[in-house]
């Protein structure tokens, strides 16, 4: 099994910002519903893969902004 | 046009020049997009998490981007859905002003600004009113002056829904800018019809309203909010977001703070076709035509006999919306003989703004009014002038 890390943030328009961007780039990502044992923000957050997890960070950086990126 | 008129000529050619009140037609991207959104796809944007609903949310999320683009907002964040430019309004005034803060608005506002103010004026909120010429403008000096202490805010429409004129919105924003006070545009009038550069124009907020010129739906529209902004304007509705939901205060958050309960996600994706629309058509494009058939017209229609112009003449100085009066006549009776002897659809008497009129001289009766829009022809300003001259001999 792959290690997975999750994008959380307040808003769905937020997560939708961020997966505009990251369409554009080549990392591989995933919308998925939040569970709900991680945190109660917005509905929807962005899965991916732990060795993602830089490229992403730099993707995003000063673009868009994500409340947390947990390990789950 | 694809339409007949109902009226005793069965197959009268109809030519739509009420674009002002509401733009018609709309590309067809417009129609096709809310229909795909309807048909194929139908979920609650970002409410649940499936896939139906996540992709409303991108559907909202693609307008919101295009509008952030079409206004430079830098920031597709930074705009809230609303229903029209009326409740944009709504948020700007009523959730800024408080007793004893002063306000700053044109005689030229439409209700939309006038009504909400002068209720807050009852409430201790004080107004300064800058009057502005016959033609419609204002001096920008003029609002300089009635700057004061207490002064939190300028309202000012982008150009008149009576006489088309346009604006000093880069003097006014840097006079506001200059003064550490907020600029609130209404762009009612002229988004997708006008540039606009929100950070370059020193605009606070910005209202706009989806069906006029940026070719979506009634029941859409919207509020640019500057960055800092959010945290001294109050949202009108508190509700649903899709958001912490688990506490039972509104997030303090863009865009959930205003955008309470679920959006018309039909109306937004056929705005957002609108506006893309826009986007590759350019503004300058659409403009340069618009400026093609308003010029025509008030050229032509100026040497009519018993034809008066209200507000510039010159079409550079406004947008496509031309106010007459014939014969002194009234304009609701033109209006209907336009309508059933020419099939030529318009607007007469105050068009919601009774201090424009107040202001232009043609207030109580108003004035009949033609705005033409991008998807107006050259033949359709030549049957609107054979009109007007035949009824100016009747």
């Amino acid at each position: 099994m792959p290690e997975y890390y999750v994008l959380m943030f307040k808003s769905v328009t937020g997560a939708m910002q961020a997966e505009k961007i990251l369409k554009k780039s080549a990392i591989p990502f995933k919308i998925i519903p939040l569970p709900k044992t991680i945190s109660t923000d917005c509905g929807i957050c962005i899965r991916f893969e732990a060795e993602q997890l830089e490229s992403i960070k730099l993707a995003l950086a000063s673009k868009v902004e994500y409340s947390d990126i947990r390990k789950i | 046009m694809p339409v007949t008129s109902n009226s005793k000529q069965e197959n009268m050619k109809l030519i739509y020049l009420d674009n002002a009140a509401t733009s018609w037609p709309k590309p067809e991207d417009t129609y096709k997009a809310a229909d795909s959104y309807a048909r194929d796809i139908g979920g609650s944007p970002g409410r649940s998490g499936h896939r139906i609903s996540v992709e409303a949310a991108r559907i909202v999320f693609d307008a919101r981007d295009s509008l952030s683009m079409l206004m430079g907002a830098g920031n597709p964040m930074r705009i809230v859905f609303c229903k029209n430019a009326t409740e944009a309004l709504n948020i700007s005034i009523f959730g800024l002003l408080n007793p004893g803060d002063h306000a700053i608005a044109t005689g030229m506002e439409h209700n939309s600004v006038l009504r909400p103010l002068k209720a807050l004026e009852k409430r201790g909120v004080e107004l300064s009113i800058a009057q502005c010429s016959p033609e419609g403008e204002v001096d920008p000096f003029i609002i300089n002056k009635m700057i004061k202490k207490n002064t939190r805010v300028i309202y000012m429409l982008h150009a008149s829904n009576v006489t088309g004129t346009i604006m000093p919105v880069e003097e006014v924003g840097k006079i506001a800018a200059g003064k550490g006070i907020l600029f609130c545009l209404d762009a009612a009038q002229t988004m997708g019809a006008l540039d606009i550069d929100v950070l370059k124009m020193n605009i606070s907020l910005l209202a706009f309203t989806g069906h006029k010129s940026l070719f979506g739906f009634q029941g859409t529209g919207g509020l640019y909010i500057r960055e800092g902004v959010e945290a001294m304007l109050k949202p009108l509705l508190l509700g649903g977001t899709g958001s912490n939901s688990e506490k039972f205060e509104q997030p303090d958050f863009m865009p959930d703070k205003y955008e309470s309960g679920t959006l018309n996600t039909h109306g937004i994706a056929g705005l957002g076709a609108g506006v893309d629309f826009i986007l590759n058509t350019g503004v300058a494009a659409i403009r340069k035509k618009e400026i093609e058939l308003s010029g025509k017209f008030m050229e032509e229609a100026g040497t009519v006999k018993g034809l008066r112009l209200f507000g510039p003449v010159d079409p550079l100085k406004k947008t496509p919306v031309v106010s007459f009066l014939l014969n002194g006549r009234d304009p609701a009776d033109i209006a209907l003989k336009l309508d059933e002897q020419f099939g030529i659809l318009s607007r007469a008497g105050l068009h919601c703004a009774p201090s424009a009129h107040m202001t232009i001289g043609s207030f109580p009766g108003g004035t009949n009014r033609f705005s033409f829009g991008y998807f107006n022809s050259m033949d359709d300003v030549k049957a609107a002038i054979k009109a007007v001259e035949e009824l100016s001999i009747e």
